[in-house]
């Protein structure tokens, strides 16, 4: 290798999930389920040299006020399947999907991603979800058998079995944990990576740790380049107490991107797709999830409501108005939210739907190609973290105009690779390779 | 009616003394089914079993999906063990990636050692009767979760904001014994509406299965099943359809509609074939030699224009097709899809091209219509 040694930058692309990126009204964005929309999508990302692509998961279509969500882009795959789909069309893209720890078993879902580490040549990766809540838990076997204190170690346990056993290399093993009381054979021999790339999101002292110690990527949202430095040094100087490299865990944040030809015409372009993203009905909805309570009378070209949130049923009772959403959870304290988001309107003499923009709607990267290659170029050379997740908001070819246009530069400047290093993610991702564990 | 030609894949083949093989490469299953649908064949299955060394079926067809163009691909399935909404997404998942080609062989587990792999159950305090009740409700869940969104739910409607129509998703609510699940799919209904459910069957309960759940029953003429000879091709078909009779036969391809239609059924054979009976005789004592082959389907060791005759008797007998299982993947799986497929498309049994795009097209069996249609 004749690289320089200028840090290298990895990038991801997200197939967009179930929400309001997605602007599904524009005539370019096609279907979300078809496989033809997934296998552009690949091929736009390995054109691009991108590390992997990503598929979030959901169990369960979402409601608000009881009834199923039905203002944004819904309905999708099983994401082991189609990862594997993808396989078939491309060749060194990592396929990378969520599948959650309390609604599966560790033999099976070890026994796919070992799969699909097979039928792919080494390019299957696991992000590790976790949830309780009785209301996923009514599409599965055991309802929300699960109490809300013991879903991480639930996930921690899947994950430490799900190691165990591919490191059997399709031998013994006999385990019993706190979740689990398995024995047996393990039916697949060791996959080409050892163990599929391990991904963990999440901010928590919990969560940090557990990347720390057993992811290989952590997907974050610090978009701001201060509030990243401090998250990579303090996540990266965790490694060494684990006997880990810091290149063994790549921080990559999630990040959205707008291009236009001048600053102004991005700019522009960036209020046009926020002003589609969110909607007036939207706008309500997303409202309805701090209120949690019914808003279908509030005007969103008015002011932001004067009254507080309910505050009852709040989002772990499982009582809360929008029910299977994540993004809730970012409102931990609505009564304060609220009083926020009345403050900016009063302020700026925005409407609630400007300020639910403002606060929901704001784009990672706006600016010509060149201003977006230099600053996340700029990011990653900083540590503010090890490249980006980028989700795109038109199905299947929002990915192609940075592929295009932005690829190039951030290949000029040397920091992004101009073909892939290796054959499997974990050599693509610059990861140690997998270490086994002896069984005793 | 087109006499069906299916292929029974089990790694290297189905004789244990068959030669090894590249089974965790890719190349090698995606070259089997090539080989299959070279050969016209309905559809190709694939072996499972969690406490069976191997990959996971539904994602070797998922590989082969977008190389492949016409032929049915049904992994196996083991309910026992499994979530049926899982199920039911990976399945409609593999039907968006074919565009209609995908179907389901579902099968239940009394394995004590499978049991443990997860660690859930006590086999010992299970019934086989109970097994069977349980792999029927898993099928009903899947069945209405394909069913829970409307082909038509997607409207895209930008006056009035709405993605979806919401009274076209449906809860299936469904309450069992062993489980309840409320739905809907997360998974838009798939292009088949409902993919192909098939079963292996060589007793009652398993003939009543899937007289209550499957499009397609496999059975085993002049086989051995758990309770002894399974009987001539004839005897099968005799033990499907009073299976179906008992029941009511209400179950398959949807709860309303399209489920009176009578399943189709195929019949199994391990099959040894060479240009002259001896030869094929001699391979199969050669490998015996090394392991026995025991099957529960009778094993059939000749050549091309012997085996067409034969099924042509089964053909006779009303049989709708045969899922052949070749003795040696790399020897056998080529003659049957280079040789007997010509010389049974000559003698008018099967079909000579593909003449529909998705596995019901192939089967002759139309898109049923969605039962939760029209409900509120």
């Amino acid at each position: 290798m004749t690289k320089p040694a200028k840090k290298q930058i990895h990038l991801a692309a997200h197939f967009p999930g179930v929400n309001n990126t997605t602007v599904w009204s524009d005539p370019a964005s096609a279907s979300h389920i078809e496989f033809e929309s997934f296998r552009l999508f690949a091929q736009s990302a390995e054109r691009g040299l991108f590390d992997f692509l990503f598929l979030a998961e959901g169990l369960r279509l979402r409601e608000q006020g009881g009834k199923i969500y039905d203002l944004d882009v819904m309905g999708r795959p099983d994401n082991v399947s189609i990862l594997q789909a993808m396989a078939a069309v491309t060749s060194h893209v990592g396929l990378a999907g969520t599948v959650n720890s309390t609604f599966n078993e560790p033999l099976d879902v070890a026994r796919k991603l070992a799969s699909l580490d097979y039928l792919s040549g080494g390019r299957a990766a696991w992000n590790v979800v976790t949830s309780w809540d009785e209301f996923t838990g009514e599409n599965f076997r055991r309802g929300g058998y699960l109490p809300k204190e013991k879903r991480y170690l639930r996930a921690k346990e899947m994950l430490d079995v799900a190691k165990q056993l591919w490191d059997t290399d399709g031998g013994e093993f006999d385990i019993h944990t706190d979740q689990f009381d398995i024995t047996g054979r393990f039916p697949v021999p060791r996959s080409p990576q050892g163990h599929p790339v391990i991904i963990q999101a999440g901010d928590s002292e919990e969560g940090r740790e557990f990347a720390a110690s057993s992811a290989d990527a952590i997907f974050t949202r610090h978009g701001e380049k201060q509030a990243g430095i401090e998250f990579y040094a303090d996540v990266k100087g965790r490694l060494a107490k684990f006997g880990r490299r810091e290149e063994d865990l790549k921080i990559l944040p999630a990040a959205t991107f707008v291009l236009g030809d001048t600053e102004d015409e991005a700019a522009e372009n960036a209020r046009q797709v926020q002003f589609q993203q969110i909607s007036p009905a939207t706008a309500i909805a997303f409202a309805e999830q701090v209120w949690n309570r019914d808003l279908s009378d509030v005007d969103p070209d008015g002011p932001v409501p004067s009254f507080d949130p309910v505050t009852e049923n709040d989002v772990d009772s499982g009582q809360h108005f929008s029910r299977g959403r994540a993004s809730v959870r970012q409102y931990r304290d609505p009564v304060a939210t609220a009083q926020e988001w009345r403050e900016l309107g009063e302020a700026k003499g925005w409407s609630l739907r400007e300020v639910v923009i403002a606060k929901n709607g704001r784009h990672t990267f706006v600016g010509t190609p060149q201003r977006v290659a230099d600053t996340i170029d700029d990011f990653v050379q900083s540590n503010a973290s090890d490249g980006f997740v980028l989700v795109p908001h038109i199905t299947p070819g929002g990915m192609d105009p940075f592929v295009d246009q932005v690829v190039p530069l951030l290949q000029e400047k040397g920091s992004f690779r101009t073909s892939y290093e290796g054959t499997t993610l974990r050599e693509n991702l610059g990861l140690s390779p997998v270490r086994v564990l002896s069984q005793s | 009616m087109t006499f069906h030609l299916a292929v029974a894949l089990n790694d290297t083949g189905w004789h244990p003394a068959a030669p090894p093989g590249d089974v965790l490469e890719p190349d090698f299953w995606v070259s089997q089914i090539q080989e299959a649908e070279r050969g016209l064949a309905t559809l190709v299955t694939l072996e499972d079993g969690f406490a069976r060394p191997g990959l996971d079926s539904v994602l070797i067809a998922l590989r082969a999906g977008p190389v492949t163009s016409h032929i049915g691909l049904v992994p196996t399935v083991v309910a026992t063990h499994t979530e049926p909404f899982h199920v039911s997404t990976q399945i409609a998942t593999l039907d968006w990636v074919t565009s209609g080609r995908a179907g389901e062989r579902i099968k239940v587990s009394a394995d004590p050692a499978e049991a443990a792999l997860f660690g859930r159950r006590d086999p010992a305090s299970e019934t086989r009767e109970g097994l069977f009740e349980e792999a029927a409700d898993h099928v009903e869940v899947q069945r209405r979760l394909w069913d829970s969104w409307e082909d038509d739910a997607e409207i895209r409607d930008a006056a009035t904001n709405r993605f979806v129509d919401r009274d076209k998703l449906h809860y299936i609510d469904f309450v069992g014994s062993h489980f309840a699940v409320r739905g809907p799919s997360i998974t838009p209904r798939p292009p088949q509406g409902q993919p192909i459910v098939t079963a292996l069957a060589h007793v009652d309960t398993a003939y009543r299965l899937a007289a209550r759940c499957a499009d397609l029953v496999f059975t085993t003429p002049d086989g051995v099943g758990r309770d002894g000879p399974t009987g001539d091709a004839a005897t099968t078909l005799r033990g499907v359809r009073s299976a179906e009779a008992e029941i009511g036969r209400v179950g398959a391809s949807g709860a309303t509609g399209g489920g009176q239609q009578p399943t189709q059924v195929l019949g199994d054979l391990v099959v040894f074939l060479d240009d002259d009976a001896t030869a094929a005789s001699t391979r199969w004592t050669r490998l015996d030699g090394e392991r026995t082959l025991r099957s529960d389907a009778d094993v059939f060791a000749g050549t091309v224009e012997q085996l067409a005759t034969k099924l042509e008797g089964w053909a006779a007998a009303g049989l709708d097709g045969a899922r052949l299982r070749p003795a040696v993947a790399d020897h056998d799986l080529p003659r049957i899809a280079r040789d007997l497929a010509p010389e049974l498309a000559r003698r008018g049994l099967t079909r000579t091209a593909y003449e529909a795009d998705t596995l019901r097209g192939l089967l002759g069996l139309e898109k049923p219509a969605d039962r939760y249609a029209g409900v509120q």
